[in-house]
């Protein structure tokens, strides 16, 4: 009955979602295409945070990545081809996720947060201070990847994601994409062992799971789809630069996912509207003034509140009134 | 490398290390004890480091700007233990994670509202301002052998501390078994409160003894705090000597590095925590 | 009789200083349940951890017999490999996932026996062979009634039912269970001297117990741990005949059960 329920609002909002490029400004539209991206960032990680139990605390290191990959591949003044540069990119933040995670995941609590954090800020230093990373400055992307269907007979650039509809649905494709196939993921023999080892991983091991190897494809996969979020988000701004891998990054995409509610896509994906959109709101000049420079501030008084008074997030909140509500009806 | 250039990095290796140590011995001894991962840590070493700058301004002397800035660290630590950390103790990290992150951005806006988003200069005391000539072109400040000298003797003082004295038996004690220690009438709380101000102090310490070198400029508390999680890491978390001779190795790492390989300096330490995790995933020093 | 199927020689594990075991050796038979009695802190629960490979042994030697009479060395092994080769346990201290079902549970358990099922898209509730196994473990312990509650609404003993639920979902050839009657009712404490009865047969049985009636009951074989060392070992009359037993263990305690 829940779960119809929820299936039912997910739907709703993404029919919303599909419509407002038709109807919102282009200012709105663009934004509500960032937050969609940093969705698929939230749930990739909320699949580690929220159903592996693993605190990733560099995990803008795959998202930083992925979008310098296309930064680095991208020719100089023309699109690249979105059939090469994405799986190149995938496959390269899974790489990186494999050799990483061979060494992180020898450890374990407050120790992994540490260890993946230091990992992030390695990758930070390669491409903030040696001449091959393009240094503090960032480099352009002129040109969006085109998506070529020339072997289905469409010759040009038919999905011209330059057109920021265009982008915009292609980003909630994506989004929508990304959580069907985590909500199948979680569901098969694979995410079962995964919200296992969240639970109890000593009982896994007793029980016959060698549960390094599942986190270690956790870990991996999760990496892979942040890249896909890096990757996206390089796009969309046509710009790379060494803070999009920084610890502050790392921070906002796990304040997301606690935010929504972890162990709950859609909850991550929640996180992630909210985060922005509360951010946007609280450095409008237009409402708070001078204040709004100093929006940190306020951003993490929130972020505070949530970590002592909502440790299940805004689903969680929900799930509390909707109880709440159904016990009235029975009394 | 001549031997006298050698000599100059190896002292400014040893005194960035013991800077570090300081940082980092409050963020492991708080870790040990407490069971708090605090990302904010690196914020109070910022916090120390702006307070020097302004009670030197102040008092027109860096000496009684530290001795008025500690007092205030003190006081701070007594507060933000009772205002947020004491909620925390029960709690999985990655809440302690989410609440100092939160910390950190509150301080760092605090800090660009209180003194802007300028670098600022803090003056070395007269009496330490001068330098010791190696050669005829090459000498070396005394205020940073102060640092250095200043650093090895607060070391020496936390050894004394939580070898010898009561407060020290009741550390241990407290880290070994929180149950046992209460059942010894051990007051936790305010034994958590003592720690944590003491904890902060060190990092807020390091900072008002670094500004002359190092200067005051926002966002330096992120750096220092990403670099001490590394010296824990490869300490052992909770090992205060493990921070030690982890917080000189990279010192040392770091330094040579930044004149060997200016280009990857950054990414030296880092590559050395990678090779002992490989090594010993829990640190040099496991605590036993 | 038969070439044991777990062999113990000459076990030790030290903790500091402390020599939580010392010097065990043990073998245990397939169609024997072996019991192990000794006070609290003789060692028992850690010789369980040796065995299952949830701790590594400071120095002796492990070997397991498997179903094709190939020996292996499991010293030092992990867990998990430990139970894939077909020894399984039930932990002392209740150790399920209390958050998921009785039934998922017993799925999770049945479901580590797929040969490395990495098929990331097919629902995890659509493997016949793996649901039959859980519901046959379930039956097994008595707990086919409780199926679809949490496994954190269960009453204790029924959570203890139920771990040894998921250690037989498991499909073990060796079982180990670390004091699988503590804080079960007369009732389900019958069940599951039943159960042991019922698979002593063609498993090989480590019973830690401090009930002696149950240990009388089911054990053909017995040996008694005190200080981390055996004491005695052999049939059950014989051991409680032997005066040694009486003095550090039994004599005290009138065959009553041992807090």
């Amino acid at each position: 009955m829940r779960l119809t329920t929820t299936s039912l609002v997910l739907l709703l909002a993404l029919l919303m979602l599909a419509v407002f490029p038709f109807v919102g400004e282009k200012y709105y539209v663009q934004l509500i295409s960032k937050v969609m991206i940093m969705a698929i960032f939230a749930m990739s990680l909320d699949l580690l945070v929220g159903y592996t139990g693993l605190v990733n605390l560099g995990h803008a290191a795959f998202f930083g990545l992925a979008g310098y990959v296309l930064a680095k591949v991208s020719p100089q003044y023309e699109a690249a081809n979105l059939w090469t540069t994405l799986p190149l990119a995938l496959a390269v933040c899974a790489a990186f996720a494999l050799l990483t995670g061979l060494l992180v995941l020898r450890t374990s609590g407050v120790y992994f947060i540490m260890v993946t954090l230091a990992f992030a800020q390695m990758l930070f230093f390669l491409f903030h201070d040696t001449p091959f990373g393009g240094g503090s400055d960032g480099i352009y992307i002129y040109a969006k990847p085109e998506i070529k269907l020339d072997w289905l007979g469409m010759t040009g650039n038919p999905i011209n994601l330059e057109n920021f509809k265009v982008f915009y649905e292609f980003a909630l494709v994506l989004m929508a994409a990304v959580y069907l196939f985590l909500r199948r993921v979680l569901d098969s023999n694979f995410g079962r062992v995964l919200i296992g080892i969240k639970t109890n991983e000593q009982r896994m091991r007793a029980l016959g799971f060698p549960t390094f190897h599942y986190k270690l494809a956790s870990y991996m996969l999760s990496g892979t789809l942040a890249g896909l979020a890096g990757y996206l988000a390089a796009m969309q701004f046509g710009f790379v630069s060494p803070e999009i891998l920084g610890w502050h990054h790392s921070g906002s995409v796990l304040v997301m996912v606690i935010l929504g509610g972890m162990g709950s896509l859609h909850g991550a994906a929640l996180g992630a509207f909210v985060f922005i959109l509360l951010q946007e709101a609280l450095s409008n000049q237009a409402w708070f003034g001078p204040a709004a420079k100093h929006w940190q501030l306020a951003m993490g008084l929130c972020i505070i509140a949530v970590a002592l008074l909502l440790p299940r997030g805004l689903v969680g909140l929900a799930g509390v009134f909707s109880r709440k509500t159904r016990n009235d009806e029975d009394a | 490398m001549d031997f006298y250039s050698f000599l100059i990095q190896l002292l400014n290796g040893l005194q960035y290390g013991l800077l570090l140590f300081l940082v980092a011995s409050g963020l492991t001894l708080v870790f040990g004890i407490m069971g708090i991962i605090n990302l904010a840590h690196g914020s109070f070493y910022m916090v120390g480091a702006y307070l020097a700058f302004s009670l030197a301004a102040l008092t027109g002397n860096l000496l009684t700007a530290v001795l008025l800035g500690v007092t205030l660290s003190v006081l701070l630590g007594m507060l933000l233990e009772w205002l947020f950390y004491r909620h925390l103790y029960a709690r999985d990290h990655l809440y302690q994670v989410l609440m100092t992150y939160g910390l950190i951005l509150v301080f760092e806006e605090l800090r660009s509202i209180l003194w802007g988003d300028d670098v600022h200069g803090v003056a070395v005391p007269v009496f330490l301002s001068g330098s010791i000539p190696l050669t005829d072109n090459l000498s070396y400040p005394v205020y940073r052998l102060a640092i250095s000298g200043i650093c090895l003797l607060l070391a020496g003082g936390l050894y004394w501390l939580i070898r010898k004295t009561r407060l020290g038996m009741m550390i241990r004690a407290g880290a070994a078994n929180r149950e046992m220690a209460q059942a010894l009438g051990i007051n936790i709380e305010w034994l958590y409160t003592v720690v944590f101000a003491l904890g902060l102090t060190l990092a807020a310490f390091a900072g008002m003894i670094a500004a002359p070198v190092s200067s005051v400029y926002p966002n330096m508390g992120g750096e220092v705090i990403i670099i001490s999680f590394v010296v824990v890491v490869i300490g052992g978390i909770g090992s205060v000597w493990g921070a030690l001779l982890a917080a000189i190795l990279i010192g040392m790492s770091d330094t040579f590095g930044k004149v060997l390989l200016p280009e990857y300096a950054g990414m030296t330490t880092y590559l050395l925590m990678a090779l002992v995790l490989l090594w010993r995933p829990e640190g040099l020093f496991r605590r036993t | 009789m038969r070439e044991a199927v777990l062999r113990a020689e000459n076990l030790c594990k030290r903790f500091g200083g402390l020599a939580a075991v010392n010097g065990v050796s043990l073998e245990l038979h397939i169609g024997q349940v072996h019991a192990l009695i000794g006070p609290n802190g003789a060692g028992k629960s850690t010789l369980t951890n040796l065995l299952s490979g949830d701790l590594p042994p400071t120095s002796g030697g492990i070997h397991y017999l498997d179903a094709d009479q190939v020996g292996h060395d499991l010293a030092g092994m992990h867990p998990d490999r430990n139970s894939r080769f077909g020894i399984g346990r039930s932990y002392q201290k209740t150790n399920v996932f209390l958050p998921f079902s009785v039934f998922e549970n017993c799925r999770l358990a049945a479901q580590s026996r797929q040969p490395r099922a990495w098929r990331i898209f097919r629902s995890a509730d659509h493997y016949a062979d793996v649901n039959v196994m859980a519901e046959r473990a379930l039956a097994a312990v008595g707990l086919a009634g409780r199926r679809d509650l949490l496994a954190a609404a269960l009453s204790h003993g029924e959570q203890r039912q139920l771990e040894i639920a998921m250690c037989l979902a498991t499909q073990p050839r060796v079982l180990l269970l670390d004091e699988p009657l503590a804080g079960m009712g007369q009732q389900e404490s019958q069940t599951i001297i039943a159960l042991i009865r019922r698979l002593a047969p063609d498993h090989a049985i480590l019973l830690i117990e401090h009930d002696m009636d149950a240990v009388f009951a089911v054990a053909q074989r017995l040996t008694v741990m005190v200080n981390g060392e055996v004491i005695a070992s052999g049939e059950p009359a014989e051991v409680r005949a032997n005066p040694l037993v009486q003095q550090a263990y039994l004599g005290d305690e009138h065959g009553g059960r041992h807090g």
